[in-house]
């Protein structure tokens, strides 16, 4: 029992750090425009293409650097030669591009590289078990992919709270209007950020593709968990997200790891069904193959129940 | 150094300003008065490129209508807006450097020099500015726009709200500021810092400039007064 729970955790972690480095590029990019970015999840996806071609040639490790460098960079220019003429037309068009950039992307990324799974594998030097407890080995690439999360994320929280780029990011997203009449280059700090945030985008496509499989449909497989937990965080907040991500990445590797089904589950509540029961489907339903639909299911409790998400700020 | 010819604004289809004139000399101060709503705010705003121009405006010679606000800022504009957007989650000592248009502080101000000046905003160094009482936030907006060394500064109705005691800091703030050589641009509706400070004072009213004069000729006209300015 104990050895599940220990690694059914620090899978979670490794998910929800994961998510997290989704999430947060994803609420920057947000709190500036006033819009979500759909086309969030095919940056991760580009990262994890660039990457596994980039591998093919230099190997792993030149991947990891020059892969998320190349998505930022095309961010970057999304950004300055896409969103900021469409910002012109309102929301709604926003949203409509970023649609439209996903849809293109996705078909981009099938035409160059075809629809079948790639086989970009992790470098052979973490190809170890970190450790073994109980019987159990922990990979050294999920333990690279915990570190290089936080390292980064450290980072960034460092930049942005102490540096004065940091400050000035942090007041541009709320006050734009003020800190260009202060004489700082708003319109290139916007730039920047989405930039960086669709690095990191790239960067989580980069150390998740070899664990989840590079295919054109992992944009939209990781994508719609991506936008439930910018919800649940509260849009806007990036200590939000970062709660909601290892929420939803510890919730679904529990899920996962427990082989509990439904009539245990209900037996738990004190209700006892017969086996004849016309809803008798629900029985063969255990706890694994329900994870998928947990983030959807606390999606719909959060927004019932605190409908700005669990550190979202009221419209003002 | 700062001429304005023919500035017209628009909101929308509202035609706000309809054609002002007026300027500012180096270390002027020159006061820009009128009753709610005839556009001064819109003025100034229209000056740092927040609001379309249509018209021209010169900054030392050069014409910068069109240009974007921080390109304005840059050529040594400052503007203090009147809603006193301070970034209420960033400390005191955060929004000052915000107000820097650089890493290093040069130029006729620093951090330190503000703190011993204004006591109140150095023992709140590390608090966030969103705490601060309404004087306070004042003082720290001039501040800030200060910290980017300015050679010209327009500040919109700093007075509004404050008490007696605070208006009268905000008004040694604005003799300090001109003693350094800063020409200020002072948005006022009541008359009473204006007249004691002023060099020159411009009177709107819908949108255009009515009246020019010294706080010495505005006080003897009686007729200006009761027209644009009395309530
Ligand atoms: N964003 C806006 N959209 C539409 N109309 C506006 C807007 N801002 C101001 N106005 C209008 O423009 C006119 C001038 O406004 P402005 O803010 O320049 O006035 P003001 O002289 O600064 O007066 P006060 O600050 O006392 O309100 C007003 O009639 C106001 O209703
Ligand atoms: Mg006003």
């Amino acid at each position: 029992m104990l050895e599940i729970f220990i690694f059914a955790t620090l899978n979670g972690l490794v998910t929800g750090l994961l998510l997290f480095m989704l999430a947060s590029g994803l609420t920057l990019i947000f709190s500036m425009m006033g819009v979500l970015n759909f086309a969030h999840a095919s940056f991760y996806m580009l990262g994890a293409y660039f990457a596994y071609s980039v591998s093919l040639y230099f190997g792993f490790w030149m991947g990891l650097i020059f892969a998320p460098l190349i998505v930022g960079v095309l961010g970057a220019v999304v950004e300055r030669y896409g969103l900021r003429r469409v910002h012109q037309s309102g929301h709604v068009a926003e949203l409509v591009f970023t649609f439209g950039l996903a849809f293109l992307i996705e078909e981009a990324v099938q035409f160059f590289w075809g629809p079948d799974t790639k086989n970009y594998q992790a470098p052979d030097i973490l190809d170890f078990p970190l450790f073994t407890l109980f019987g159990q080995e922990f990979s050294a690439y999920r333990g690279f992919m915990i570190g290089i999360s936080l390292s980064i994320f450290i980072t960034l929280y460092h930049i942005l709270t102490r540096s004065r780029i940091g400050i000035i990011i942090q007041a541009a997203i709320t006050h734009p209007n003020t800190v260009a009449n202060l004489g700082h280059n708003v319109p290139l700090i916007f730039m920047g950020v989405f930039g960086v945030g669709t690095a990191l985008a790239g960067l989580a496509g980069v150390i998740a593709g070899p664990v989840l499989t590079t295919f054109p449909g992992m944009s939209i497989a990781l994508g719609s968990i991506v936008f439930v937990i910018v919800v649940i965080g509260g849009l806007g907040s990036l200590a939000g997200a970062f709660i909601a991500s290892l929420l939803i990445g510890l919730l679904q590797s529990y899920a996962i790891a427990s082989d509990v089904g439904m009539p245990e589950l209900l037996n738990l509540l004190g209700l006892e069904f017969e086996r004849s029961h016309p809803l008798n489907d629900l029985w063969t339903l255990n706890l694994p193959r329900i994870a998928p639909i947990l983030p959807f299911l606390l999606l719909v409790l959060v927004l019932i129940f605190r409908p700005t998400g669990l550190l979202g700020k009221r419209e003002e | 150094m700062l001429e304005v010819n023919d500035l017209h604004a628009y909101y929308g289809k509202s035609h706000i300003l309809q054609g002002v004139n007026f300027n500012v000399q180096e270390g002027e101060i020159v006061s820009l008065l009128g009753r709610n709503g005839v556009g001064r705010s819109t003025t100034v705003k229209t000056i740092m490129g927040e609001v379309a121009p249509v018209g021209s405006i010169k900054f030392k010679g050069e014409e910068i209508a069109g240009k974007n606000s921080f390109e304005i800022a840059h050529l040594g504009l400052g503007y203090v807006p009147e809603n006193r957007d301070i970034f209420p989650t960033l400390t005191v000592q955060q929004n000052l450097v915000l107000g820097m248009k650089s890493n290093k502080s040069q130029g006729r101000w620093d951090i330190e020099e503000m703190f011993r000046m204004f006591p109140n905003l150095g023992e709140r160094a590390e608090v966030n500015g969103g705490v601060l009482s309404g004087g306070e936030q004042q003082m720290l907006c001039m501040c800030r726009t200060l910290m980017g060394d300015p050679d010209i500064i327009m500040i919109d109705e700093p007075t509004e709200g404050l008490a007696p005691k605070i208006v009268e800091q905000v008004a040694l703030l604005l003799q300090e500021i001109a003693s350094r050589g800063v020409a200020i641009l002072l948005v006022e509706q009541k008359l009473s810092i204006a007249l004691k400070i002023s060099h020159r004072l411009y009177v709107m009213g819908h949108g255009k400039v009515v009246y020019e004069g010294t706080p010495d000729s505005l006080l003897q006209a009686d007729d200006v007064r009761a027209e644009w300015l009395e309530v």
